[in-house]
């Protein structure tokens, strides 16, 4: 029984989901799932919030390895979570935005949470260098195609490409680095892309129909005997 | 002193450049952290010295361009911050530069956010960048922001009918319904142009596979530029344009100061990033090649023992 009722629900609300697409009288109700769904949603923020907080005391009580980190995220969090829900500094009063300009939130966003994010992304440019060095070499035809595609998309994304090409007539602009690019991006790319996209789509409708109908059963957990 | 600095940059650069290519030449494989040393330099010396460069809106960005500009005054427009810190370097700068143009145009503005980060960002940008070009621009009659809301793909799902059911307020707890924006838009499918900007998920795609497509509203697109050949798919059939990175942003900017002469005066960032981009993927390029070199090399000489 256990099994057959998230079966029975799992069939109903997707049977139904389908038909308020293509039944425009059941749009609504396709809408009003939406928002339960967001509703749901909200208390996954209490669950991830409660988590957080329950596995960083547990890692401080037990003084596991890096439990100075934490300390770190348990203030940060308690800060932000303060700051936020008071509106601490806040020019507009507490019925203003929470990211208004001069507001606490907003000032550690600003200052604490940007750069950090950005520098971590950042990095990236060093390993990209560091990993097409040692990964793009022509050791046969199709590298060796690949790499001619990749120097042409390097090219063509700074004005060194246009600076390079700009003798040639705009009657054979396709030939200039940029436009070489677009084209390399939409031509050969967006068949790749396609095709890509359309093997995802039938999968997920397989998927799907597989859940709906409750042939797929692995999101239950436990076995499969029912 | 600048281009002073620039030649000294490239002399030290492209110098350092050739005696690794001689180097090769011998099959010496170069250590990673003198790649980061080339790579730190190649970024680090535009930003002190800038280096600025001439750009040209390829058909993409332009078509993005040209939508705006040619909206009828008044129109309003849906500009959707869907990206984190770590993805506003790329894409900031073309969310403020679309802004500017929308205001320029007279276009009315609705800023909103599907990503938590996004309402942050989006009050920067506006405080910062954007409205100190329009003193004149008055909060919920010129512009609004409707900042973020939690669910995905679901909240595009609900507002391509009904916005208000999704958000019934601003950020400033003022109901839509007040707010003179919104007495002719009820749901997506009354703007007459969607520009979402950012690269994960949600975000632009989302827009095009929920908004765009369902309700027949224009949809352009912003995105970093690992994310731009996911969307070319969609163009030009579902999408008018497509933004990619900073070049993307950069486009947008020489177009926008070409058309509208009075932005050459304002922050032209992609512009400006044009710089660090280009040599750094000289950069790139330069150690591809090395790295070439010291592969046949190295198998010549294998086969030679």
């Amino acid at each position: 029984m256990k099994r057959q009722i998230p079966l029975f629900i799992t069939f109903f609300v997707g049977t139904l989901l389908i038909f308020s697409v293509f039944i425009p009288p059941m749009e609504t109700l396709g809408e009003n799932f939406t928002l339960f769904f967001d509703i749901i949603a909200v208390f996954a923020f209490f669950l991830g919030a409660g988590n957080l907080v329950r596995v960083h005391v547990s890692k401080l009580r037990k003084r596991k390895a890096d439990w100075g980190f934490s300390i770190v995220t348990l203030i940060g969090f308690g800060f932000m979570l303060f700051v936020g829900l008071l509106k601490i500094g806040n020019p507009g009063g507490i019925a203003a935005d929470v990211t208004a300009p001069g507001s606490w939130f907003q000032e550690m966003f600003n200052y604490v949470i940007n750069p950090l994010q950005s520098t971590m992304y950042a990095l990236l440019a060093f390993f990209v260098a560091s990993a097409s060095y040692r990964a793009f070499r022509a050791k046969n035809r199709e590298a060796t195609i690949l790499l001619m595609a990749a120097f042409v998309i390097l090219l063509g994304r700074t004005p060194l490409g246009m600076m390079l090409t700009a003798w040639i007539p705009d009657s054979l602009s396709i030939f200039q680095i940029p436009n070489m690019a677009v084209w390399i991006m939409n031509s050969f790319n967006l068949a790749g892309q396609r095709a890509i996209l359309i093997g995802i789509s039938l999968g997920v409708v397989a998927m799907s129909l597989r859940l709906i109908l409750g042939v797929e059963r692995t999101y239950l957990g436990g076995d499969d005997s029912g | 002193m600048d281009n002073i600095g620039v030649i000294i940059s490239l002399i030290l650069i492209l110098g350092g450049l050739v005696t690794l290519l001689i180097r090769s030449l011998q099959a010496r494989e170069v250590d990673r952290r003198i790649i980061f040393l080339f790579i730190f330099l190649a970024v680090a010396a535009p930003i002190l010295f800038p280096m600025t460069f001439k750009e040209k809106a390829t058909q993409v960005v332009k078509s993005v361009f040209d939508k705006i500009e040619n909206l009828p005054e008044g129109s309003t427009v849906l500009l959707s911050f869907d990206f984190d810190p770590a993805m506003a370097p790329e894409v900031q700068p073309m969310a403020n530069a679309i802004s500017r143009h929308c205001f320029e145009k007279g276009h009315k503005i609705i800023f909103m956010s599907l990503w938590a980060t996004g309402q942050a960002l989006l009050s920067h940008s506006l405080s910062e960048f954007i409205l100190p070009g329009f003193p004149e621009k008055e909060n919920l009659v010129d512009y609004v922001s409707i900042g973020y809301k939690a669910g995905n793909e679901g909240v595009l799902n609900v507002i391509i009918t009904d916005i208000q059911k999704m958000f019934p307020t601003d950020v400033n707890s003022v109901p839509l319904d007040s707010i003179p924006i919104f007495d002719n838009i009820e749901s997506c499918k009354d703007l007459d142009f969607i520009m979402s900007i950012g690269g994960g998920k949600p975000g632009p795609k989302e827009w095009v596979l929920f908004v765009g497509d369902p309700g027949d509203v224009p949809v352009g697109v912003g995105v970093a530029a690992v994310v731009a050949p996911q969307m070319y798919p969609y163009y030009p059939g579902q999408i008018v344009g497509i933004l990619g990175g900073v070049k993307g942003a950069a486009e947008y900017e020489s177009e926008l100061i070409r058309v509208h002469p009075r932005f050459a005066e304002m922050d032209t960032p992609g512009l400006r990033m044009m710089g660090p981009q280009t040599l750094a993927h000289v950069v790139i390029m330069a150690f591809i090649v090395i790295g070439n070199v010291v592969f046949f090399r190295g198998r010549r000489r294998e086969k030679k023992e």
